[in-house]
């Protein structure tokens, strides 16, 4: 644990058929920090993060997850090593109600099979018992403990997108990585996730950002890095990229 | 619905309760129904089967959300090593080894012995259970395996494809060397013998099952067998679903990428549902060959995968208390039908001018329109969770906060 940099990727290279989507990628994410990774539309961004967790496979590239090589050969590997993820368009699991939501979120840190299902001898109802006490802690820190006996897909928006960070933090993540959690929110909702960022970070937890509004981004991320075309353009801290002349010109155009 | 609960996180007493009184109609049954002939407990008997083969299914198509339309392969699976197993079959298994490939045939025959060679093998229930589980689990990976990238229509057009394969292969493997005795079917398989009691009857005691110095008819016995073994399925398919494994499945159903996300291992999850719902089948297989002894591979068609379907679609998908009452429905309602139809016709009319078979085909596709019209969830769909404290307003801020986005 006390590995300084928890997530080391290098020289990622990913290419769909004609388009080189993403060029020499790379990011150094420190523990405990709130990292942010901005960009034009279609500039990369949750392409990196679809490789960084599994879903795409890169064409090259390293990766590091503290201090120990892991690969991104699989969703549900790279969810075991300890990278959790949201989605940019919310995937609950939309019939089944929001405790049982974070309750598969903690499949992959559990281990009862079918015969402990079956007979449920004393170590699978304490299993059973930890996950659903688990499951409650988790909707009770995101603030939705009270619905978790609601089916997810009644939910409110902005609460669903809360749930998906509690079903996310159920995987017992090192690093959690978040597609664009803020987008379709009100300014109130915002505020909300915010708190409720900084709330994730203090207790230790490190999170990799994607996010549209750069404003808010600014405030939050205690790092940043933008990409453009695939390439990044510019890594540092907040005010570092406010005032560099290459993200400007890729925000504004090159002759504003 | 609202007198029987089975919602047991809701309301336990009110589902125990149910579940009890369910249960004593069910045992004080057959009582009623023998002296109104053996045939209504023979078909209920059928019933118990196809609800088995229901609840087997809704493993893979209610909980994994995989549409299976070859189901009825691992029930063939199942009924066919009973066939094998427990007939005189293997004994012509031998014979044609020995023309076709003398040098296997005879080695075989010395390692087995002559007993055998004479009278096939003829294995106890409690051996043939758990092999028909087991085969059936396997041929469900074996067929999973290579199906795990499809989702949808496509899976449906490949299970179906796997279902006729069986079939096919069940209709033909009586050449060079004799399996299943192709078209004919097997013949004369053992009656099921539990402690040392005959279900069938004793030879000469007219399907007559004495237990403990009670007498009952043969149907009766199947009939309870087969409701021990509903019970356990029942039972076994109810602790599945709600344990970690059963979460997962319903995940896979829900939203693959998020499933595969969160961690699941949707591959071998999935191998598990088709191996766990097949091994179902495989058990029904089984007693179905028993109950009849006969096999042929008339009884495994296209149809009878889609009627198996039906019953968990209809009853309510993924809802084990729907599922059931589903398969009682579909598998009992064409056979009363049956016994009900033709004798009323020919009291008003004097003679029969609907077949019930032809009533039989006309009132399923109604009721199939009807109910996916009136109920698509199916007659008894799983209780949703929408105790919601504010109404409606919830509806509204979640339909804008989508377009939002």
């Amino acid at each position: 644990m006390s590995e300084p940099v928890i997530l080391h990727i290098a020289g990622v290279n990913k290419r769909f058929g004609g388009l080189q989507a993403l060029t020499d990628v790379g990011i150094k994410i420190m523990r405990c920090q709130i990292y942010g990774l901005i960009g034009p539309n279609g500039a990369g961004k949750t392409t990196f993060f679809n490789v960084i967790t599994g879903l795409y496979q890169p064409d090259t590239g390293t990766f590091e997850l503290a201090g120990k090589p892991y690969s991104p050969s699989a969703p549900h590997e790279v969810a075991k090593a300890g990278i959790a993820r949201t989605f940019q368009n919310i995937r609950l699991f939309g019939e089944m109600t929001a405790l049982e939501n974070v309750m598969v979120g903690c499949h992959v840190r559990t281990r009862q099979g079918v015969f402990g299902a079956i007979f449920r001898h004393k170590a699978a109802r304490e299993e059973e018992a930890a996950i659903r006490r688990r499951a409650q802690e988790l909707l009770n820190f995101v603030g939705i403990g009270q619905f978790a006996s609601r089916t997810a897909k009644f939910l409110s928006y902005g609460d669903q997108r809360r749930l998906e960070i509690a079903r996310a933090l159920a995987t017992e993540p090192q690093l959690l990585a978040l597609d664009e959690p803020a987008a379709g929110m009100n300014a109130t909702e915002k505020l909300a996730l915010r708190e409720l960022l900084v709330k994730i970070k203090n207790e230790g937890k490190t999170v990799l950002l994607i996010e549209h509004d750069v404003k808010m981004m600014m405030s939050l991320c205690d790092r940043l890095m933008v990409l453009e075309y695939g390439k990044p353009i510019a890594e540092g801290l907040p005010a570092e990229i406010q005032s560099n002349q290459a993200v400007i010109d890729a925000y504004l155009g090159g002759s504003h | 619905m609202a007198l029987l609960n089975f919602d047991t996180s809701r309301n336990p007493r009110q589902a125990y309760a149910s579940m009890a009184v369910v249960l004593i109609g069910l045992l004080i049954f057959p009582f009623v129904a023998a002296p109104f002939g053996n045939s209504w407990v023979r078909i209920v008997d059928m019933a118990l089967l196809y609800i088995m083969l229901a609840l087997g299914l809704n493993i893979v198509v209610g909980f994994a959300g995989l549409l299976d339309l070859g189901y009825i392969a691992f029930y063939a699976v199942g009924a066919y090593m009973t066939g094998l197993l427990a007939s005189p079959q293997f004994a012509t298994l031998l014979e044609s080894l020995i023309n076709e490939y003398p040098v296997i045939g005879n080695s075989l025959v010395t390692v087995l012995g002559p007993e055998i060679q004479q009278n096939g093998i003829h294995l106890s229930v409690w051996v043939i259970v758990p092999l028909a589980a087991a085969l059936a689990g396997l041929f469900g990976a074996l067929l999973g395996a290579p199906t795990l990238k499809l989702r949808g229509d496509y899976l449906a057009i490949v299970t179906l494809g796997f279902g006729e394969i069986i079939r096919i292969f069940m209709n033909n493997l009586n050449e060079p060397i004799n399996f299943t005795n192709g078209p004919q079917g097997i013949n004369l398989i053992d009656p099921i013998r539990v402690f040392g009691v005959n279900l069938a009857g004793e030879a000469g005691s007219r399907a007559t099952v004495v237990v403990g110095g009670y007498a009952m008819p043969s149907v009766n016995a199947y009939y309870f067998l087969f409701l021990l073994l509903c019970v356990a399925v029942v039972f076994v398919t109810t602790r599945l679903q709600h344990s970690r494994l059963g979460r997962a499945w319903v995940a896979i159903r829900e939203d693959e990428i998020a499933a595969k996300a969160m961690g699941i291992n949707t591959r071998n999850v999935k191998l598990l549902a088709f191996s766990m719902g097949a091994s179902f089948g495989g058990i029904a297989g089984a007693m179905f060959a028993s109950f009849q002894g006969f096999v042929s591979p008339e009884s495994f068609s296209l149809t009878e995968s889609i009627a198996v379907l039906a019953m968990v679609v209809l009853g309510g998908i993924g809802h084990i208390p729907g599922v059931i009452m589903g398969g009682a429905l579909l598998a009992a309602l064409p056979e009363v039908l049956r016994h009900v139809v033709e004798p009323l016709q020919e009291r008003l009319f004097g003679h029969v001018l609907v077949e019930a078979e032809v009533l039989r085909q006309l009132l399923y596709g109604l009721a199939m329109v009807l109910i996916m019209l009136n109920r698509p969830a199916g007659l008894w769909p799983a209780p949703k969770h929408e105790d919601r404290p504010d109404g409606d307003s919830d509806t509204k801020e979640q339909s804008s906060g989508t377009m939002a986005a």
